[in-house]
């Protein structure tokens, strides 16, 4: 996009809490961290925040780069920054990690106090319910009484829409991208196979494999190579790899020999060096687990009554994960419940990643959107 | 400057009321009704451009098909359904009707009127009608279902919908009562479902 740029060098923050928080399980974390950061100015009202909630594998790193390191991009960083859909010249970001997380936050790899060795198996399982309390600390805790909007695509997008439930009156708008109201069964069939593979994987050692000095390696390997492959269409992967072979001729032999065994894989390697297992089996729980309208006898509509925000629901033609047929049940709730809502169906051969991908229409939407939420706070 | 055909639909919409607007463009009658009738409403539109202005326009808009339904709304959700010189264009037209009675109390539509006498010239002169209501060349009109006010009617009275109340104007935008299946180019509808 021109005339836009780049946040920058960033750097993040430690916020600790030490006011105890009650989770869905029943389990109560005495006390814990969240890594966070932030990009723009908090204007004089802190009326001008946004709060971007991560997926699955994301991190509170959105935007900009770590200094001396200038492959360390933010993973959002075409979507936040000066000039850019989400313009920090005009918005107050805030980007966080996760309960449960392996990034800064508390997670089953941090130390337990109380033991003085990592939470492994012994940390609680977190729901998108908990991870919004906590991020509502968070608020507190930089003085922002209400969010301008709250966005995430996906797992995040969750995140943003809970938010409208738990907290009605500290959110303005919700951006909910590439979302589900819930997952379907197949959803969570993708999981447990996923989790399997962890859970299954020698390495694991119940959870506890920190003080074995291994990690299940493989395990959380398989699992990263499966959900690549249910983050992309089919058309994107055939557009992008084919039925291309690294080599001239097959050579009968179970080694690399197409291209998308040599992107799963090289997928695969890359994610165990920067991500824990344990976090990635809390996270796939906490998705299997989302479903507000379980709380109101299976009727998402009654379940959407109390939220009060202003809603963009954005979804991608090619998305099988979350297709937008989904998107479609989210917007039905709300207009069941008069809401301000504007969805849109963005036309994209990218499957699920579409959300983290620059794509024309759907910059301009959410462009569009925050335009007037800027507008609306004086940003 | 608001569209003619605009102008009376604001009029006929009663303050407070929750509009349906289908093929919203680029929202200006919603944004219009918003501000001056205090109306809340969604507009349904599915070129992506048009969806970005609407955004900008500050209206709620979904980006949908008109042609594959209005299944997402329940019976009698809103006051008012509108389909502002956008049934021309619908290829489901009969059924596109049909669906605005049933989510909405009444519906007001507007339409370019093909009996106008220039329409009509234009026709016995050889060619296909070309004018500032229907700008394009045979070949790339995106018009599939032009019609005039009687053929509207007589469709009105196929699907049990009654003709609440019309107006058909000139392009000047002045009110016309004699022969407006002639000298009227565009007609503006109120419908309600018969009995």
């Amino acid at each position: 996009m021109k005339g836009s740029r780049s946040v920058g060098e960033v750097a993040p923050s430690v916020a600790h809490f030490d006011k105890p928080l009650p989770l869905a399980s029943g389990v109560t974390l005495e006390q814990f961290d969240l890594v966070y950061e932030t990009y723009g100015q908090l204007n004089a009202d802190r009326s001008n925040a946004i709060l971007i909630c991560h997926a699955l594998s994301g991190t509170h790193h959105v935007a900009g780069t770590y200094a001396g390191d200038s492959r360390s991009t933010g993973w959002w960083d075409n979507m936040v920054g000066p000039g850019k859909p989400v313009d920090t010249d005009r918005f107050f970001v805030v980007g966080v990690n996760n309960l449960g997380g392996c990034n800064g936050s508390t997670g089953p790899s941090s130390i337990d106090p109380a033991t003085g060795r990592p939470y492994g198996s012994r940390f609680p399982f977190v729901t998108v319910e908990d991870w919004v309390h906590a991020q509502a600390r968070l608020a507190d805790y930089l003085q922002i009484r209400r969010f301008a909007a709250v966005m995430g695509g996906s797992l995040g997008a969750m995140q943003a829409l809970q938010w409208t439930l738990t907290y009605p009156d500290r959110v303005g708008h919700a951006i909910v991208i590439a979302a589900a109201p819930s997952l379907s069964a197949q959803n969570i069939g993708f999981n447990e196979v996923a989790r399997q593979a962890i859970t299954t994987d020698p390495d694991f050692h119940g959870g506890d494999y920190y003080t074995q000095g291994v990690i299940p390696e493989r395990g959380l390997r398989l699992a990263r190579m499966l959900g690549h492959i249910t983050y992309l269409s089919d058309d994107a992967m055939m557009e992008k790899f084919g039925r291309e072979l690294l080599t001239e001729a097959p050579r009968f032999s179970l080694d690399v020999e197409f291209e998308i065994e040599s992107y799963l894989r090289h997928q695969g390697d890359k994610f165990t060096t920067r991500f824990d297992a344990n976090t990635y089996l809390i996270m796939t729980k906490a998705l299997d687990y989302f479903d507000p309208a379980s709380r109101a006898g299976g009727n998402l509509s009654a379940a959407l009554a109390s939220a009060k925000a202003g809603f963009l629901v954005l979804s991608f033609t090619t998305d099988w994960r979350f297709s937008p047929a989904r998107s479609r049940e989210i917007v039905k709730a709300l207009l069941d419940n008069s809401l301000a809502v504007s969805y849109a169906e963005i036309e994209s051969t990218q499957g699920h990643d579409a959300f983290l991908m620059e794509n024309e229409d759907y910059f301009a939407v959410v462009r569009a959107y925050l335009g007037r939420i800027a507008g609306e706070v004086g940003a | 400057m608001i569209r003619p055909d605009l102008a009376v639909i604001a009029d006929w919409i009663k303050s407070g009321s929750k509009v349906l607007d289908l093929g919203c463009g680029d929202g200006l009658l919603l944004s219009h009704l918003q501000q001056a009738k205090q109306v809340s409403g969604y507009g349904i539109e599915i070129d992506p451009q048009s969806v970005v202005t609407s955004i900008r326009n500050g209206v709620n808009v979904l980006q949908m098909n008109l042609e594959t339904g209005l299944s997402g709304f329940d019976d009698h959700s809103f006051d008012t359904v509108i389909l502002s010189q956008t049934l021309q264009a619908t290829k489901h037209t009969e059924s596109i009707l049909r669906d605005m009675l049933r989510v909405g109390r009444e519906g007001i539509v507007t339409f370019p009127n093909f009996g106008y006498w220039r329409n009509r010239l234009q026709v016995m002169r050889g060619r296909m009608p070309k004018s500032d209501a229907m700008p394009y060349e045979w070949f790339n009109t995106p018009n599939v279902h032009l019609c005039t006010l009687d053929d509207f009617e007589t469709l009105c009275s196929l699907i049990g919908a009654r003709v609440a109340e019309r107006l058909v104007i000139d392009p000047q935008g002045r009110s016309v009562q004699f022969w407006p299946n002639l000298t009227g180019s565009l007609a503006i509808y109120r419908i309600q479902p018969r009995g």
